[in-house]
């Protein structure tokens, strides 16, 4: 096999290397800076170099070689590239080739473009790997742009009735790409601590994001009427929120397609938007793989494999400890 | 239907009240009456008749969306609704309408007598012309069951505040066996006499838990104090020759208990009581357990009337002579109805549910200490000076109920839970230790906080064992503190007990599995509760 399920993650025979191994190795292939597929104590590290500078600022001094989109590395006897994922800034899909035989580590991917990211490039291999974090007929994204209407539409109102609109996101990725879906022009962006270093670095990597203030303790909210706050879901809940209102709190994500999820988290607003394959994304990039066999890993694994089986795949779930999306902190 | 769309997403999306009220207000200020009328109907639970079966919808549905049957089987618990399952799956649709809610649901009712490839034509051919939004809605009208976080309550008080009525009086207009195709908006809400119906109930009047010592209720003489039994509380009407049993939840349950009709043969008509249906061995309430085997059977069987009656066991007297008395002070009510009671044999199907005498909050406290000897589980306490509220209103009624009885049990299975708590397991079953063995005793499905919830759903991923379909079976390593109402011997039942209201009261934490509690234990306080 080119690629083993092993207790510490999927292991390469060849080149006696990890991809995004849960458990410290020796030498670590990290699809993207998400705390559930980088994570800290391996040796070495190797990433796109897009990705790079977000894992120096979460895992600190790491031995970290990088790599462009599509640059070949020989890794003992496995060629391996990384390509473009489309989940978030330098996220990557690993190609790895041993005597011919191609396979594809998805790590977490979105097939649809966005403003930020590399898009999503299918890559033909013999046997992949994929998330399907979102892998139910239920689960269909409606268009960026119809999302970034809703979410500005809300914002104008709430501003106009002189309510602040606190918006939840992940700091890593999400919070991004709303900041750079939101009309400017309707009052100040305010940003938590969390989401305000990622957009340095980012902005500091040449990507443009609109401009933002960094609520310090010193800010007076009243300085910035009807502005849009953007922080991480738990700071939402907390005592740091509590300094705007009145407030109306929305949330994005995947899981707000389902309104369960949607009164479970109490929430005025939920906005679909995700930074995930939605089903008919996941199914179409499998079908351009033109991969046979096919490993679903994090998400609705069992169900999807059969699906997929039915559709005439090889299909086999994989237990992993991704996380993909989730309700709660930057796990995504 | 987009008015009464917007109205649900509207309300769908705050959590303010306010903001619900003022959304529902404003629709009930501009819908059409006929509209009007079925939206009441809806949010006050008197969905249109089903006329087509769920198991149809799934397949159609499933058939219309290029998905496998079973995909779509495997969705549903997911997403933990029905209508909203299908509204997520389908096709965007190709066209749009402008028809009104009462004209999709007069659309439906005519497929009651329609074949099935008429009836299949016809929900399809409505799912192309709608929305996300609008499917959701007309898929619930389908399906039935409108909850959508509007209570009753807070219906009654936007159409109070869209009519300039008392909320009150309203609230008690909507109550009883009326239907849009039975009345009209006019009739219903507007016209001088509601036309009382025979047999339209009062609003039931709702008590708050007790959260603090009696003591802060002030002087004792200004309060009475009853039993609180563990029946079903039913609204007894008596009027016109007839007679009417009313549940809480607005249940017509007249057929379920015969034993009251003889009501009429002791009391005079114009009479209304409010009490607790028990079932009654003579001289004490049997335990609910007895009372549960009648709930559900439309008609009684010989057998289950002999060896479990019913009798109502009455606190209230709102109507007597055809007078509503509910404003009057609690004292004065709970006197004629004794009044009314008093000289009745005990053979008749109404006894008095007596009042406890207290000097003292310390005499009532040891009163409430033998609530379980005397089959109740805990006291009513009711201000001698309140009138009869509609609804829940805080202040005159509160309940003082035992504290539960308790177990440490170990948890054993999870299974994800539906609706708001779809994606987390929320629903478990535990055990008690019986030698080397665990013996599966209760389920339990609240009391963790939603942070807890999310804690052990994370742990429950990490540690299945084995896959029963949508059940996992865990690492027994979790002791849960369960607490319940009560306890009765089942031979259903693996363990031979079953327990009334079961909930996770703690997540002991601190306890080892071997620190759990057995069987033996279970068994002991079945013997001395059960």
């Amino acid at each position: 096999m080119v690629l083993e399920f092993k207790p510490q993650g999927i292991y390469c025979p060849a080149g006696d290397f990890f991809i995004d191994p849960w458990h410290p190795v020796d030498r670590a292939l990290i699809t993207h800076g998400h705390a559930d597929h980088a994570r800290e104590g391996h040796n070495r590290y190797l990433a796109t170099d897009i990705a790079a500078p977000v894992m120096r600022h979460r895992l600190g001094d790491i031995t970290l070689d990088t790599v462009a989109y599509g640059e070949v590395r020989e890794i003992g006897g496995a060629r391996v590239s990384l390509h473009p994922a489309g989940h978030i800034p330098g996220s990557a899909q690993v190609r790895v080739e041993v005597g011919g035989e191609v396979w594809v580590v998805s790590g977490d991917y979105k097939t649809t473009p966005d403003r930020l990211c590399t898009p999503f490039e299918p890559v033909r291999c013999h046997s992949f790997i994929t998330e399907c974090t979102f892998g139910l007929p239920v689960f269909t994204w409606p268009s960026e742009a119809d999302t970034a209407a809703e979410i500005n539409a809300w914002w104008t109102a709430n501003a106009a009735a002189g309510t602040y609109s606190l918006l939840g996101a992940y700091s890593l990725g999400r919070a991004q790409r709303l900041l750079s879906l939101l009309d400017p022009a309707v009052a100040p962006i305010l940003t938590h601590g969390a989401v305000e270093a990622t957009n340095a670095i980012l902005r500091g990597q040449g990507i443009a994001l609109p401009d933002t203030i960094h609520v310090t303790p010193e800010l007076d909210p009243r300085a910035h009427p009807g502005a849009l706050i953007l922080a991480p879901p738990g700071a939402l809940a907390g005592n740091w929120a509590r300094r705007f209102r009145p407030a109306s709190t929305g949330f994005a994500s995947g899981w707000m397609r389902l309104r369960g999820v949607r009164r479970r988290r109490a929430l005025d607003r939920g906005f679909v938007m995700s930074d995930h394959a939605d089903w008919s994304g996941l199914n179409e990039a499998i079908k351009d793989t033109g991969a046979e066999n096919i490993y679903p890993t994090h998400g609705y694994t069992d169900i999807f494999a059969r699906w997929l089986n039915e559709e005439g795949y090889n299909a086999k779930p994989v237990p992993t400890e991704f996380t993909g999306e989730t309700f709660e902190e930057d796990g995504a | 239907m987009k008015a009464f769309t917007d109205l649900y997403t509207a309300i769908d999306q705050t959590t303010k009240t306010t903001a619900k009220t003022k959304a529902l207000a404003a629709y009930f200020d501009t819908a059409p009456d006929t509209d009007k009328l079925w939206t009441i109907a809806l949010f006050s639970s008197r969905r249109p008749k089903r006329t087509i079966t769920t198991t149809k919808l799934r397949v159609w549905a499933a058939e219309r969306a290029g998905i496998p049957l079973w995909l779509f089987e495997e969705s549903y618990p997911i997403v933990g609704d029905l209508a909203e399952t299908i509204a997520l799956t389908l096709p965007p649709n190709s066209r749009t309408h402008n028809a009104s809610l009462t004209a999709w649901i007069e659309t439906l009712r005519a497929l009651d007598h329609a074949d099935e490839d008429t009836r299949k034509a016809t929900v399809l051919d409505a799912w192309d012309q709608m929305g996300a939004a609008e499917r959701l809605v007309f898929n619930k009208l389908l399906t039935g069951g409108f909850r959508v976080g509007i209570s009753r309550k807070l219906m009654t008080r936007a159409l109070a505040q869209a009519t300039g009525q008392d909320e009150a009086a309203l609230a008690h207009r909507l109550m009883g066996d009326w239907t849009p195709e039975t009345t009209t908006y006019h009739a219903l809400i507007e016209a001088q006499d509601a036309a009382a119906s025979l047999s339209r109930p009062y609003p039931f009047c709702l008590a708050y838990g007790l959260e603090q010592a009696p003591e802060a209720l002030g002087e004792p003489s200004e309060w009475r104090a009853e039993w609180k039994w563990d029946g079903i509380r039913g609204q007894l009407i008596l009027r016109g020759g007839e007679h009417f049993v009313w549940s809480r939840g607005e249940d017509l349950m007249t057929d379920r208990f015969p034993e009251l009709a003889r009501a009429r043969d002791f009391l005079p008509d114009g009479t209304v009581i409010d009490g607790e249906i028990v079932a009654w061995d003579g001289a004490a309430p049997l335990p609910f357990n007895d009372l549960q085997k009648r709930i559900g059977r439309k008609t009684v069987p010989k057998k289950l009337l002999k060896d479990a009656p019913v009798i109502l066991l009455a606190y209230d007297l709102l109507e007597e002579d055809g007078e509503d008395l509910r404003a009057r002070p609690f004292a004065d009510r709970r006197a004629r109805l004794d009044t009314l009671l008093g000289t009745l044999p005990g053979t008749a199907p109404v006894h008095s549910s007596p009042l406890i005498p207290f000097k003292t909050w310390g005499n009532l406290a040891e009163s409430r200490a033998r609530a379980r000897d005397n089959r109740a589980e805990g006291l009513m306490i009711k201000s001698a000076a309140g009138p009869y509220h509609a609804g829940r209103k805080k202040g005159d009624w509160w309940k003082w109920k035992l504290d539960p009885l308790t177990i440490d049990a170990v948890m054993i299975y999870a299974q994800q839970g539906h609706g708001r708590r779809a994606n987390l397991f929320t629903d478990f079953t535990f055990a008690v230790r019986h030698g080397n063995d665990l013996v599966p005793f209760t389920k339990a499905y609240s009391g963790l906080t939603d942070a807890e919830f999310r804690q052990i759903t994370a742990w429950v991923r990490k540690n299945t064992l084995q896959r029963f379909g949508p059940v996992r079976q865990v690492r027994p390593e979790h002791v849960f503190e369960i607490a319940f109402e009560g306890i009765h011997a089942s031979p259903r039942h693996k363990s031979g007990v079953a327990l009334r209201f079961p909930r996770m009261k703690r997540w002991r934490h601190d306890k080892p599995l071997d620190e759990a509690n057995t069987l033996d234990d279970l068994n002991a306080i079945l013997a001395q509760y059960g």
